[in-house]
Parts: structure tokens; sequence; C-alpha cells
């Protein structure tokens, strides 16, 4: 599978990246490559195979629907780059 | 009181037990070391001061009749653990100046048990990497020198590579790292050190900055067999707050120490000789057989049919489950956020806040394997690539089922090769090929350990990769530290404070 410079774009833009114009043609060898490398898994016969969902076989533990946890703002938004009271705060978007 | 730093983690508990220094002592060594030895760049946040009050505080304790399995012992923390109140960066820009407001469940654990925490230490930017080159705060050197370029700086492996020079070169007793495909062992291989991968779901990932969710895993990193026991038996429990998080006992790792080989069935998987392994990494390995012959136990070849598969298959699943843990950067709850273009007073939009904030925040590794992530989970291939790998996984999976029907622990080099030079650092797919003896047992969720046997001509150390039974780390332990033991492993790094 070779990955041209559309299908860079298209997965910066899933990934909400920006990348370069430069960029843009090594990323293609680069992701072709490691798409290469795992394309060698197609040789695998996997058609009565299920996909393995957990490791250790662990299921889902249900717990009780409370709240156990909140009212900590200041802690919420320690760390926020910006805030107005108790929002994050965003720069103003002009569309 | 010299060269306390350099104790073990089990001699340290001895000897403030019985008095012969303090803990105060003890850390103040490793401050001084960890602060002659800034060239390694192990640490990104050492944290010096509270260490030491943090000391002072563990004597008080053990005064008061405290005896904490790790009371007043000097650690330091892979900078994937959140720390309350410690800059925690994943050694990213994007989280650059983040400071948690909580503790990780394993550091937390570690605190009950009176560790002393040293710092922060370097790792490759969001655990992805094999060599500590791809950290925003620069590369990790490895203590140990080649005998042939002696000059030359090499890589301590990754992604905890921070964590196996800090231990290599003393500057504290044993570490916390996070395995995802190798990222434990590699690293304790090529620094020659002792790294314990615990089965999948022994340690809680809670507040354990996420990479690959289904993979991740946080183990022990030490100069023993037995101190990686004693740091388990505290990392370890069952947490509500992680729900892959295993509900069983908390066990004593160190209990069949000392216990032998003796009719214990070892298996050497005949697809772990590859092409283009040095001779010297095959005849350790095969000595290392030899000495487990030797003390009684059964060597068993076996086969392991998907251990080629499973390196592709863990670069499709770790980079769809990174591009999915990743996505929750943006710039605007924590950490970087870009500025508006220049000359513009604001974005756009919102979209180009992020895009911009997630291009200028995260380094091309990252980039690159959100990327790949992005696109095996768009429509249209989300089937082919991360379904399949998923197959793939149930299939290396049963081969391990079906080998420890036969043995009770396997026996494999961990790397394929020894540390490499900085500047001779593989590309892409090449430096991939690290992990190729790792990644199976990551896939499979099963404990590995690595256990350094020798040096390679150049004289820097190699190690062996023991393999065993979900949730049988005591009894794979047991097996290392017969390893160890018959290894005789004593040779110390060039750069050792």
């Amino acid at each position: 599978m070779s990955i041209t410079r559309e299908t860079v774009e298209q997965a910066a833009r899933l990934a909400r990246l920006t990348v370069a114009e430069e960029d843009k043609d090594r990323l293609a060898g680069e992701l072709s490559a490691i798409l290469g490398f795992v394309e060698q898994l197609d040789a695998i016969n996997t058609d009565d195979v299920d996909p393995l969902t957990s490791v250790v076989g662990a299921t889902a533990r249900m717990r009780k629907d409370a709240v156990n946890a909140g009212d900590y703002p200041e802690r919420v938004l320690a760390n926020a780059p910006d805030r107005v009271t108790d929002f994050y705060a965003v720069p103003k978007v002009v569309e | 009181m010299s060269e306390l730093n350099r104790l073990t983690i089990a001699d340290a508990r001895k000897g403030m037990a019985e008095g012969k220094f303090s803990s105060v002592e003890l850390t103040q060594a490793c401050v001084d070391a960890m602060q002659a030895s800034t060239d390694l760049g192990a640490y990104i946040t050492p944290t010096p001061d509270a260490a030491l009050e943090a000391a002072a505080e563990a004597d008080k304790k053990r005064a008061s009749g405290d005896d904490g399995a790790l009371l007043g012992i000097p650690l330091g923390i892979k900078d994937l653990f959140c720390t309350e109140g410690v800059q925690t960066t994943a050694a990213s820009r994007i989280l650059q100046g983040f400071k948690p407001t909580y503790e990780s469940t394993v550091t937390s654990n570690l605190l009950r048990d009176g560790a002393v925490f040293m710092g922060k230490l370097n790792l490759d930017e969001f655990a992805m990497g094999s060599s500590n080159t791809t950290s925003y705060y620069g590369n990790v050197v490895n203590p140990w020198q080649s005998s042939d370029k002696p000059d030359m700086q090499l890589v301590p492996g990754g992604s905890s590579g921070g964590s196996a020079s800090a231990v290599a070169a003393r500057l504290c007793l044993g570490a916390t790292g996070t395995d995802t495909g190798g990222s434990i062992r590699q690293p304790a291989a090529f620094c020659g050190i002792t790294g314990l991968k615990p089965t999948y779901g022994r340690c809680s990932r809670w507040g354990v900055v996420a990479f690959a969710s289904s993979l991740d895993q946080a183990g022990p990193m030490a100069r023993s067999v037995e101190d990686c026991g004693i740091m388990l038996g505290s990392m370890a429990g069952y947490d509500p707050m992680d729900t892959t998080s295993v509900d069983t006992a908390v066990l004593d790792y160190t209990a069949e120490l000392g216990a032998g080989v003796k009719g214990l069935k070892i298996g050497i998987p005949r697809e772990y000789r590859v092409d283009g392994m040095p001779e010297e990494v095959e005849k350790l390995w095969m000595e290392t057989a030899d000495q487990l012959r030797d003390q009684g136990a059964e060597i068993v070849d076996i086969s392991l049919p998907h251990t080629h598969s499973a390196l592709p298959a863990y670069y499709i699943v770790a980079p769809a489950e990174a591009s999915s843990n990743l996505a929750r950067y943006d710039g605007v709850r924590y950490g970087y956020r870009a500025d508006a273009p220049e000359g513009l007073p604001e974005f756009s939009s919102l979209e180009e806040m992020y895009a911009t904030t997630r291009g200028e925040g995260f380094g091309s590794e990252v980039q690159r394997r959100i990327m790949i992530g992005a696109y095996v989970l768009s429509a249209g291939f989300y089937d082919a690539y991360y379904n399949k790998a998923r197959r793939v996984r149930t299939l290396i999976a049963r081969d391990f089922t079906e080998a420890f029907g036969q043995v009770d622990a396997i026996l494999t080099p961990t790397t394929p090769s020894p540390a490499f030079g900085i500047t001779e650092e593989p590309s892409g797919v090449e430096m991939y090929m690290n992990d190729v003896f790792t990644v199976p047992a990551s896939m499979a969720g099963i404990p590995g350990i690595s256990v350094p046997v020798g040096l390679s001509k150049d004289g820097l150390p190699l190690g062996v990769q023991l393999l065993g039974k979900p949730f049988e780390e005591v009894g794979l332990l047991r097996v290392a530290q017969a390893v160890e033991h018959a290894a005789g492993f004593n040779a110390t790094p060039q750069l050792m404070a």
C-alpha cells in the first residue's frame, strides 16, 4: 500500500494535526513503509479466529451508578491554559 | 557513609532496620549522585528537596515503629506517572508545565509504603520509542561505554530510558517503568539492570499517561530480581479506578526466591533465532539454558509459530489506541496551547487551534503514530487493519497458552543486539525491530523479566528474557533469580556515581 500526499492530508485532518507542506512527501514515504511492514499479516489465515478483546479474560465489572468524586473546580481547572470563572476558555472563533 | 546509593533495595532496607544509616543519609547519597550525573539526562524534573524532606519523615516514622516495605528507599519515577503537584510531561512539549492535582495509583501505593521520590525520569515522548531519543527534554545517555568506541554516546533503550540509566548509574535504588511493547525490558537489557513487566492488569493504570491501553503495564526496574519483587509487592493491587486492574490478592512476590529450578521445565522457542542476530547474543542465551539445566531444570524446545506476526500486529494496535488516547491533548484543558498565527489576533476556527497546538506540541514520532492510528481506524480500513491485528493477537496468545501446557517458563534473548550509538540510530521500521523479542509477550499480556547475564565483545551488557504464565510472577521471579545467580553478573557501567 503506497500512501499519497492526499492520504497524508486526510490522516492529518482526522488526527487534527497541522502538517507543513514540505513534510508531506517525507510522511507519505514513512507511512507507506510502516503500512508495507504490517501488510505481511495478510498472509495469515484468521477466518475462524475471534479478535482478542481482553488478554486476561476479564469481564467488565459493574459499579454503583453514583457520584464518587467532584465539586472541586479549582483542581479540575488548575492546569487550564485559559479560563473564565469556572469554565475553560478557548480563543474567540471568527467564522 | 559513602556509596550508599550503590546498595540494593534489600540491603538498604536491612541497613536502615539495623540502624546503620538513616534514610536522610541514603537519600543524600542519591541526591549527590543525581547532581553529579546531570550529563546523563536521566531526570526531567529532579526533586532533591522534596526527597530529603520525605527521607526525614521516613526516619521519624521508623523511630516510631513503622516498617513499611519501602520506608525511606529512594526511587525514581518515570515521568509518565501523574504525581500530585510535580510536573508530569510524558516527555512531550504538549504537557510542559502540567502539574497533576492527583497522584497515580501506583505512585500512591509506593508512597503508602514509605518510598522517597527523587524526581521524574526522562523517557521517549509518550513512551513511543526504543532509544530515548524522542524526548522533548533531550536524549538520555547510557552510562555504559563500548570498549571499541569509548567516546561514542550510547542509547539507554526506551521508552523507560531515564529509569534504566538512573538505576544503572546508581542515581536511585530502583525506578518505576512502563512497558507497552518492551519499554521496561529492552532498556533494562541495554543498561545491565533487571526490569519486570507484570501481567497486564496486575498494576493499576490509573494516573499513568495512556499510550496503548490494551498493552500498557507499569512495572519495577532495579538492580536485582529480589528488588523487583519487593517493588512489585508495593506497586501491584486491585484498583476500582482501573476497570482492567485484576481483583486478586496482593502476593509476596519474593516468596519463592531461592527455591531453585530443579524439576522445572524451561522452553526455548525456536522462532527467537533471527537472521543477523550476533553470535554473542545466541551464545549467552544458550549458556543460560545450560546453567538452568545444570541446576536441575529440563530444557524443552518449543515453538511459538506466530512470533514474527507480533511486531506487525503491534504496529497496528499500538498506534490505533494511541491515536484515540492522545485525542485529549487539544490545548483546552491542560498543557501547551499554540499562539494564533503571526499577525492575526485569533485562530480562524477552533479546529485550527487544535491542529496547530497538536502540530507544535507533538514530536515527529508521535505524529507519525497518531496518523497511522487515525488511518487504520478510518472508515473502510478498520476491519482490514485493526480487527485483523486483533485476530492475529488471539493467535499469538494461543501460542503461549499451548506452550505453557508443556513448560513452566520460556527463555529468550531480551534484545537482538546490545545498545547502539545515539548517532547510529536505525530509522523507521528497522528501529522497531529492537522490540522483536519483547512485543509477543506484550500482545499476550503475560509477564516478562529481563535479567543481565553478560557482556558483549565490546563490553556492553546483554540480557535474557524470561516469560511466565499470567499472574504467576512469583514463579517467574524464582526462575529469574536462578538465572541471576548462575550468571553472577556484577559488571558496572563506566559512568557510575
